[in-house]
């Protein structure tokens, strides 16, 4: 396990490199710079700030300052703040996403688990349909629908929640942990429930079962450990998507997270911040990947071996 | 029992027309059948059905609430609503089924290669997965835009392009643990080609999740379609979608509710179709549940 | 307070009901589960008990208000931010060496207490308070703003809105980089608390611009502290480092979240001032915005939802502000190719749109129909009006282009950037178009950058466009049609136009002489016609009643310091 775990660690670096080179070179073709804006900007003032930036450096010796600064950790200055660094925004950024992101998934493994494991002990039964359903409402009503929705109940029709802010007002966290859970919630209720009549349909569940353990006993020993196997692999790139797609509820719900940070950059076209926060996630991306992938190679004695063979 | 895994020459036939049998037995796919055939049925002939165009505006009219004329209401520039439904359902159907055939295709192929294979094959395929995920979709968008021009087509490949990351993992892991088990080493002891073996006993019991996260990707694919077209690249105004009128509907629930009630309803319903036929799908197709 | 109390008991009892419901199901082993959402749900909720007074409600007891202010500052310097949100927090921080009324804009003293204006309307003398001060308690002098001036137009210094310094003698050659020595520009210390100012021209608008921020003056000693003169990475306007001269201090700043000012002490008119705190929050989402007012969080927005201003109207009308803006949305035409090279076709196109509806049934009243490229109410100033809504003629136009019934037109597209509103206008004069003139045009929305770059390359037949004035002079949306304007975009160049623009009206020899130049060149702008005026703005916002003294005015400035809370108010 511990050569997988360093092998995987290893290619971790020619694809950040690679990630890192790619957004580069794209950014810097995607049409409008990070100076460009509806007052048109006389030709002086933009080569005084191009300069201020190594803009005016060609192309490449600015990519291999760049990686140079990169192997440092530096990520650069921002173009759209001027005295800020792509380093304190992302500092600034990233716990509040983080912490969304994991009350989001709690949420999601909590109402999601819940919901898939009841429907697919009755598979077809009125128990499987109406947990089922409940879970589909996170798929049917994208963020940007139930973030509303849930605001204007909550927080303006019944008064009993704040209608924005993160670590503001008393409460505030609750409306937009739900709202992006939400959506993950179906996605874990889906897998669950497929994944456990996967496995409750498997020789030696019957066998279990044969032996005369009662049914809550073989959901636990053996169900439960394998029907969460689709969500483990599933919760890797979840935990990735929520962090780089929390945009949507952060601007909804007024929440100062790295969602907005990047989204914006990329509006901005802020070319430094747009590396910065795509190498920090794809760094988070790897590294999640590789977890769900250690954590079912756990929970399926059978990938086991394959894993600790590389 | 699992005996009857290798017995080749019925399980490559039977496993269809089983399933056939098993899916009309449930009520609730057909009933999801149905439906879906209905709205599509109906955004196909939505000439025929409502007397306007989409694009049909009475700017002194303005949002009106559902009436006779009509059923679902207008919208603030005195459009009918109901005729904006069935032709973004026009869009929105499209959108969702190429775009998941897309991700369904190159996503299973990939990820049943790499888990199939193994090795360092494996690792360099999903590295790549890894690579192209950390990438920033919003400017790779612009860059597509600015390149190739905007074009539906265009879209449906954008849309394609992000959604087959996830099925691709999903597959491979599937592949890894169904190849190891007793029936597909026994086959390979047996001496059937690899291609047999992936045929006959690899998709066939890895379909069941592919059929799940189908029906959570084609509402993905939907509500995709709405970014994409707010960033420039989709469909352009006075067209529209189901994703679009729903985000415009939002702006307003609480002024004109049914401008965000009706295309909501929709979808929702298509998507509840969706699962309740790819449910029942699943169930059908699944070589196991049958012998319960 | 008693609300969110009574909340948590009935929201437990909800959590008590899903509990009861699991444990009926029979599945022993999930309870553990559902203990854990109850622990979850109930500390939440706990801790969601706690004070039931809204912000508004705590601001208007302590005197600190609440704005929504739509997007994270770039910066507070004022040499290098360029946007509305910026300009509100630093009309918060500095004053100009000369002020202005805050309902009127007419010049009123600032940082200066006096000025002298010589015969010829060139030269200016500002005398400064002696009791001008930093927020540290150091002493504002004329080198102060001598100093300020050289690197606000400095080449090196990239400040986007330099050129509104270039109306001082020998400025635009410094700051163009020709002129290398800023002694030789029309600026001079007298002594240390007087300043002369020698413009290029005369221009009654001149002391308008001392407000503006681009001649606000920095603190040359901490700017000089935290790096050289022109530095943009610098950290000097971090809370604890930036001191300022306005009626508030920097207090607090988190970026994307607030930013909070503070009354400044040593601010020279500080009994004026009422507010103890400003707090900004940078929110994007209207929608947002609006909700947050609703909940008593702010106490005003930057901007309402198309869609609820009949709602306020009808129903809370005292807190729905619409006022005249000074900007015009318009259209223009590529004027470089082909069929909007010519100028009848121009003609058709715009007297084919019906202004009057757009502005009442698409944009609900909030606007006013605009038949000419600069606003009315500008000093006196009355614009020609050559475009108005006129089918018939518009149809005569087209035929005579060439074009009979529409017959024959070449595809072209109107490009806007992604938003709902110009969305909705785009449709419906696409709609004017095919009926009147039997014209199909294709919509392109795009992302604003994309936008942007597409109007500057003119790769584009028909664009939306917005211009928002700087200052209140005709000058501000004439020169537009500049072909050497960087704002112009539509490819219109006409060397008689710009004769007019740069030599006639600048060397005009009354303010009167001065008017009627512009009514020329207007009425030449608008018979060749590269824009076509769509509506002039007017603000829309929320604002709540306890809010007194933030006075409506034509630059949409925010004069803080005669704003004050009423505590009764709710």
């Amino acid at each position: 396990m511990g050569k997988f775990i360093f092998y995987r660690v290893l290619q971790a670096i020619p694809v950040l490199w690679i990630v890192v080179t790619i957004t580069f070179f794209l950014v810097r073709f995607a049409p409008g710079g990070p100076f460009d804006a509806e007052k048109s900007v006389p030709p002086v003032v933009k080569a005084a700030l191009e300069a201020q930036y190594n803009l005016d450096q060609p192309l490449i010796s600015q990519y291999f300052s760049y990686m140079g600064d990169l192997l440092q950790g530096d990520l650069g200055p921002t173009f759209k703040y001027p005295g800020r660094s792509v380093n304190e925004l992302i500092a600034t950024g990233f716990p509040v996403t983080a912490e969304l992101g994991l009350y989001a998934i709690l949420v999601a493994l909590v109402i999601g688990g819940i919901a898939g494991i009841v429907a697919a002990l009755k598979p077809n039964s009125t128990q499987d349909y109406v947990s089922m359903s409940i879970a589909m409402i996170g798929i049917c009503m994208p963020t940007f629908l139930l973030g509303p929705l849930l605001v204007l109940v909550f927080g303006i029709w019944l008064e009993w929640l704040p209608v924005s802010g993160w670590g503001d007002l008393p409460g505030d966290k609750i409306l937009p942990s739900i709202t992006l859970g939400a959506m993950y919630a179906a996605y874990v209720a889906r897998l669950s429930r497929g994944g456990m009549m996967e496995v409750m349909s498997q020789d030696y569940i019957r066998t279990a079962r044969a032996k005369g353990l009662p049914n809550y006993m073989v959901v636990l020993k053996h169900g439960l450990r394998g029907g969460i196997l689709p969500v483990v692999s599933y919760l890797g790139p979840a935990f990735a998507g929520i962090l780089s797609g929390s945009f949507v509820i952060e601007t909804v719900f007024q929440i100062h997270g790295l969602g907005r940070f990047y989204v914006q950059a990329a509006f901005n076209r802020d070319y430094t911040l747009i590396l910065g926060c795509t190498v920090f996630l794809a760094g988070l991306i790897i590294l999640f990947n590789l977890l769900s992938d250690v954590v079912a190679a756990y929970l399926n004695p059978r990938l086991r071996s394959e894993v600790g063979s590389k | 029992m699992a005996i009857s895994n290798f017995d080749e020459t019925e399980v490559g036939q039977s496993l269809w027309q089983d399933a056939k049998q098993r899916l009309r037995k449930n009520k609730l796919a057909i009933f999801g059948l149905t439906v879906l055939l209905v709205i599509g049925l109906a955004c196909l002939l939505a000439p025929w059905i409502t007397p306007y165009g989409y694009e049909e505006q009475n700017l002194g009219l303005g949002a009106t609430a559902p009436s006779w004329q009509h059923w679902m209401g207008t919208d603030n520039l005195g459009r009918d609503l109901l005729t904006r439904v069935l032709y973004g359902g026009r869009v929105s159907i499209t959108v969702g089924l190429i775009a998941t055939g897309v991700a369904l295709l190159v996503g299973v192929t990939w990820g049943a290669i790499a888990g199939y294979i193994g090795g360092r094959t494996d690792a360099i395929m999903m590295r790549i997965v890894d690579i192209i995920y950390a990438l920033p979709f919003m400017i790779f968008i612009v860059l597509l835009m600015v390149i190739f021009g905007r074009s539906l087509l265009l879209l449906f490949l954008a849309i394609g392009l992000v959604e087959w990351l996830t099925m691709a993992r999903i597959v491979r892991g599937q592949v890894q643990s169904l190849k190891q088990l007793e029936f597909v080493e026994a086959a390979r002891s047996m001496g059937l080609s690899q291609w047999t073996i992936i045929r006959r006993h690899i998709i066939p019991n890895a379909i069941g999740p592919v059929i799940v996260y189908t029906t959570l990707t084609i509402p993905n694919v939907m509500l995709l379609e709405a970014f994409l077209s707010f960033l420039g690249l989709g469909i352009q105004a006075p067209q529209s979608s189901w994703g679009l009128l729903i985000s415009a509907g939002v702006e307003t629930m609480e002024e004109y509710p049914w401008l965000l009630i009706f295309p909501g309803v929709t979808l929702s319903l298509v998507l509840f179709s969706l699962n309740f036929l790819g449910d029942g799908l699943r169930d059908a197709l699944d070589v196991r549940a049958s012998k319960d | 307070m008693s609300k969110s109390c009574s909340l948590s008991s009935s929201a437990c009892s909800v959590f008590a009901f899903i509990q009861h419901r699991y444990m009926t199901m029979h599945f022993s082993f999930l309870s553990w589960h559902a203990k854990g959402v109850l622990i979850l749900c109930a500390t939440l909720l706990l801790s969601s008990c706690g004070s039931g007074e809204s912000r508004v409600e705590s601001g208007n007891r302590d005197g600190v208000l609440h704005i929504g202010n739509f997007a994270e500052p770039q910066t507070l310097d004022p040499h290098i931010h360029t946007g509305v949100p910026e300009n509100h927090i630093s009309m918060a921080l500095f004053e100009g060496l000369v002020s202005a009324h805050p309902k009127t804009l007419q010049p009123i003293p600032g940082m200066a207490e006096r000025w002298e204006v010589s015969e010829d309307g060139k030269t200016y003398r500002f005398y400064i308070r002696k009791n001008a001060k930093w927020s540290d308690g150091v002493s504002i002098t004329a080198e102060d703003y001598r100093w300020s001036w050289e690197r606000a137009s400095s080449p090196m210094m990239g400040n986007q809105y330099a050129y509104m310094l270039y109306i001082i003698k020998n400025v635009e050659a410094w700051g163009n980089g020709t002129l290398k020595d800023f002694d030789q520009v029309g600026v001079r210390v007298i002594d240390e608390h007087t300043l002369e100012v020698e413009l290029e021209n005369p221009a009654p608008y001149f002391l308008n611009l001392l407000n503006h921020h681009s001649f606000y003056a920095v603190p040359r000693h901490v700017v000089l502290a935290h790096g050289k003169m022109t530095d943009q990475y610098t950290q000097w306007v971090r809370p604890g480092n930036i001191v300022s001269n306005g009626p508030f201090m920097l207090k607090d700043w988190k970026i994307y979240h607030q930013l909070t000012v503070e009354k400044n002490p040593n601010y020279w008119d500080a009994d004026t001032v009422k507010l103890n705190e400003i707090t900004f929050y940078p929110v994007e989402n209207y929608s947002t915005e609006e909700r947050m007012f609703r909940a008593g969080q702010i106490h005003k927005t930057e901007d309402i939802p198309l869609d609820k201003i009949p709602y306020y109207r009808a129903n809370e009308p005292e807190k729905f502000r619409n006022n005249p803006y000074l900007g015009t949305y318009y259209y223009q035409f590529n004027v470089t190719r082909p069929p909007f090279n010519d100028v009848r076709v121009r003609r058709a196109f715009a007297l084919a749109i019906d202004r009057k509806t757009i502005a009442k049934d698409i944009m609900y009243g909030v606007v006013d129909p605009s038949y000419s490229i600069t606003p009315p109410g500008l000093s006196g100033y009355n614009p020609p009006k050559l475009v108005s809504f006129d089918p018939k003629e518009a149809k005569r136009l087209l035929a005579e282009a060439g074009y009979p019934e529409g017959k024959g037109f070449p595809e072209v597209d109107l490009l806007y950037n992604t938003n709902e509103s110009h969305r909705k206008i785009a449709v419906a004069v696409q709609q004017m178009w095919k009926n009147i003139l039997n014209v199909s045009v294709g919509l392109t929305n795009q992302e604003w950058k994309v936008y942007i770059d597409s109007r500057n390359r003119l790769d584009y037949d028909i664009a939306r466009a917005g211009w928002i004035g700087d200052y209140v002079d005709p000058m501000n949306f004439l020169d537009l049609g500049l072909s050497s304007n960087g704002n112009n975009r539509s490819g219109y160049n006409v060397p008689e136009y710009d004769q007019m623009i740069l030599k006639t009206i600048p060397e005009a020899s009354s303010p009167e002489q001065r008017l009627e130049e512009f009514y020329k060149a207007e009425t030449r702008f608008m018979t060749d016609l590269p824009f076509v005026p769509i509506y002039n703005y007017k603000t829309k916002y929320l604002v709540h009643p306890s809010v007194k003294g933030l006075h409506p005015n034509y630059l949409d400035y925010y004069y803080f310091k005669y704003v004050s809370l009423e505590k009764e108010g709710n």
